[in-house]
């Protein structure tokens, strides 16, 4: 069988070209990039490459990118290590820290906010609106004089809406607030330039756009305060000991170079083919909607509700037609969970449920476009035959 | 319009060779694991999905030490159903059905001990998630078949054109008296083929297909209930939900009103019982009924517990009509009992009057009653 993936939110390939870099630090380039040999020096330059070509792609400096083992750790580090900098005042009520994030944050993002809510920390998470963009001045207004972190992720996994970063930097530049940002979904999809954002911080993740799984990074701008939570060796400065990963790291750098070199063409030819997929099914199912479709949005992510039917089933079913996309997170489990990001934009239980994910990659063709709107139209229409939801709703038209 | 066509319209003939794909439901256990290894010997495509029905983290009270083990919906059992999957390879889906579970089993379960009846979960978690969402999802997946580990048979009666509910081969492992509320169209929609075979067969196959779960031991517990303690867990997702449990404490008193004694809560009692009576008079008591209203516990010799003729509810018939005359059947009350003569009496909107030859220990509120024809299943419904 065939098969079309329309899920590169979830994941991509590792690029040829990012794998033919990798390689010979396998086995031949084996040394440790700690080693004071050459063959630890060669090591080394290769990590210190890779860390230029990743600062480049965001506008950093290379010493201000640390590598870890992808966005999770980045967004653990960036949280914990700006609100435990100092441990005094946790859990004093007078001092009692404060963080501001979204109620559509990754679980990276929210499950360490809850952590440290646990820990005695206040945590504001800001609403979205039904394009699931937060409000400016309920930003601006939920600022308390104990504020220590502004976390606000730049594009949404499941959405692909862009928030306003800027405006977000602007105003924690202004009121001395730590901002962090969760990159993960927008390297390499967007243009990024952490200057003109003003953040201080910022996660990515070198799988979503073409490096290996494992790899990451987190840029922390020079001067920014932030607890280590590994101590070790004194690899990355002490501050990430451990081993790097250089045949990773080699491979995020790469990955990096050829983002920013094809990103301006890449988002122009794959925003025109999801504008096609987008506007093909929704022209051939009824009553099918955008969901967050009037905000701006990373070029590659559509997210479409089509009433009356399971996501979970229709994944499935395109799953054994050979199409792979997405309904929301799964859990440990590998089932489908409601999704907090849909329920944030006010839709509810049965619509949520409804809902599918698809992300188009870099080589994702027309023809697999015209596959997929050849597929879904179909499965829609079946599981809607046999649903009484749907049966209901028809009825009542 | 065409959404209302009936989905026997398509269904094909069952004496055909069946090609079609067959989604299997799949618990991790080893009989349900063996489906996909006979249907696979049988050169058929499956698809297995694995229902998601419980969050285990749920009510952390009843949790012990370290992760939720060996239970229904674990995820040592999800897991044990992937590897069975990938060693068989064909696709696998977790597919989650907590909200239905819930609303449909749990909560019933639980309202039903609290009024003093003695629930059968896996009746309806059969009727109302297996059959019916489940395998709604393996229909709109594309199967045209849902195949369960069940040990029963299934097969069609040409001549009265209705899908019939058999015994399974088996006697020892049948479980046909958790099928009765299928309809027709579950019936024809959906395949067990572990019916025809002992349970060390089952094992034979499993170990022949070197499946990953052939040596797992069996488990007999409600999936749901931790360590088999309803008590504990009615009362834990009560606290959760905030149902009240009608100030626990009542009285127990004899058949003639007579207090003997308290009791912490109706729910904790069941029809029949005679351990955790909590107090000693001399001779054996057991429960002989159970007065929500009052929140008492009547309770009285054993003989008092065996009696003829009871109401049951919700009746489904499966192999046959509802019948316009009484009918003579062979009536089990509960999942251990020897199905013992009755004659059935049909009465008004789903209810029949069941009279036994003979008295029956315990007729329990709340259990269903199963009407056999030999190894037929005619149908059944809960006991008032």
């Amino acid at each position: 069988m065939s098969r079309v993936y329309l899920d590169f939110n979830a994941t991509t390939p590792v690029e040829p070209e990012v794998l033919d870099a990798m390689l010979p630090y396998f086995s031949a380039e084996f040394g440790n990039a700690a080693s004071i040999h050459t063959p630890g020096q060669t090591a080394r330059a290769a990590v210190e490459t890779a860390r230029e070509q990743v600062a480049a792609l965001i506008g950093a400096r290379a010493q201000e990118i640390v590598l870890t083992s992808g966005g999770t750790e980045s967004d653990n580090h960036a949280i914990f290590g700006v609100v435990t900098h100092t441990i005094l005042g946790m859990r004093d009520q007078e001092n009692r820290k404060h963080v501001i994030t979204t109620a559509i944050e990754h679980e990276a993002v929210l499950n360490a906010c809850q952590a440290l809510e646990k820990e005695g920390v206040a945590v504001t998470y800001l609403p979205v609106n039904p394009d699931g963009l937060i409000d400016i001045e309920r930003l601006r207004s939920a600022i308390q004089s104990q504020t220590v972190l502004i976390t606000v992720m730049h594009a949404n996994n499941e959405l692909g809406t862009v928030q306003p970063l800027e405006e977000i930097g602007r105003i924690a530049k202004e009121r001395d607030i730590y901002f962090h940002t969760d990159a993960v979904q927008s390297t390499g999809k967007l243009p990024i330039d952490v200057n003109g954002l003003q953040v201080d911080l910022l996660s990515l993740s070198g799988h979503k756009f073409y490096a290996p799984k494992g790899i990451g990074a987190l840029y922390i701008r020079s001067g920014t305060r932030l607890r280590q939570f590994l101590y070790g060796g004194h690899h990355q400065r002490g501050f990430r000991p451990g081993t790097e990963n250089v045949a990773g790291i080699v491979g995020l750098g790469k990955a990096a170079e050829i983002a920013r070199k094809l990103l301006a063409d890449d988002a122009k030819r794959i925003s025109g083919l999801r504008d096609e997929l987008q506007q093909g099914l929704l022209q051939r199912i009824p009553q099918s909607r955008v969901n967050g479709g009037a905000a701006p949005r990373t070029p590659n992510t559509t997210n479409l509700i089509f009433p009356g039917i399971e996501g979970e089933a229709l994944l499935i079913a395109l799953d054994l037609k050979g199409l792979a996309c997405s309904t929301g997170a799964a859990c440990s489990s590998g089932a489908v969970e409601p999704s907090h990001v849909l329920t944030a934009i006010g839709l509810p239980p049965e619509e949520a449920r409804a809902s599918l994910r698809f992300s188009l990659g870099r080589h994702t063709t027309k023809k697999e476009i015209d596959f997929a709107l050849q597929v879904v139209p179909a499965a829609v229409e079946q599981l809607r035959e046999l649903s009484p939801t749907y049966r209901k709703v028809a009825e009542a038209r | 319009m065409a959404m209302n066509t009936t989905q026997f319209d398509t269904l094909p003939e069952r004496a055909e060779i069946q090609r079609g794909l067959v989604a299997v439901a799949m618990s991790g256990g080893v009989d349900s694991s063996t489906v996909p290894a006979l249907l696979q010997e049988q050169g058929r495509p499956v698809v297995g999905l694995t229902m998601q029905l419980w969050n285990q983290r749920r009510l952390p009270e009843l949790q012990g030490e370290g992760p939720a083990q060996h239970r229904c919906c674990s995820l040592d059992d999800v897991y044990d159903a992937k590897a069975v999957a990938q060693h068989l390879k064909f696709p696998h889906y977790v597919v989650n059905f907590e909200a239905q579970f819930e609303e449909r089993v749990v909560r019933p379960f639980v309202d039903q001990y609290l009024s003093g009846r003695t629930p059968i979960a896996c009746t309806n978690c059969n009727t109302d998630v297996k059959f019916e969402p489940l395998l709604r999802m393996a229909r709109q997946i594309g199967a045209e078949w849902l195949a369960t580990g069940h040990y029963a048979r299934i097969r069609k009666n040409d001549s009265t054109g209705r899908w019939e509910l058999l015994r399974a081969r088996d006697e020892s492992k049948d479980q046909s008296y958790f099928l009765w509320g299928l309809s027709q169209e579950q019936l024809s929609r959906s395949e067990f083929p572990l019916g025809e075979l002992t349970k060390d067969e089952v094992r034979a196959v499993a170990r022949r297909a070197k499946l990953p779960v052939a040596e797992k031991p069996e488990s007999m517990e409600l999936c749901f209930v931790p360590n088999g303690n309803y008590v504990q867990f009615i009362q834990a997702y009560s606290r959760e939900s905030g149902i009240s449990l009608h100030e626990g404490a009542g009285e127990i008193v004899t058949e003639n009103g007579e207090v003997i004694g308290r009791h912490n809560g109706v729910h904790e009692f069941t029809i029949g019982q005679r351990k955790g009576l909590g107090f000693a008079v001399g001779r054996p008591l057991y429960v002989l009924s159970i007065d929500q209203k009052l929140n008492r516990v009547v309770v009285g010799d054993d003989s008092a517990l065996r009696t003829t003729a009871f109401e049951i509810e919700d009746v489904n018939w499966v192999s046959c009509e509802k019948p316009q005359a009484p009918l003579r059947a062979a009536v089990k009350i509960r999942h251990k009992h020897e199905p013992a003569p009755a004659t059935i009496e049909p009465l008004d909107s789903n209810r029949v009057r069941v009279t036994f030859d003979a008295p029956q220990r315990a007729i329990t509120p709340g259990q269903a009653a199963v009407f056999y024809d030999g190894d037929r299943v005619l149908g059944g419904g809960w006991i008032r």
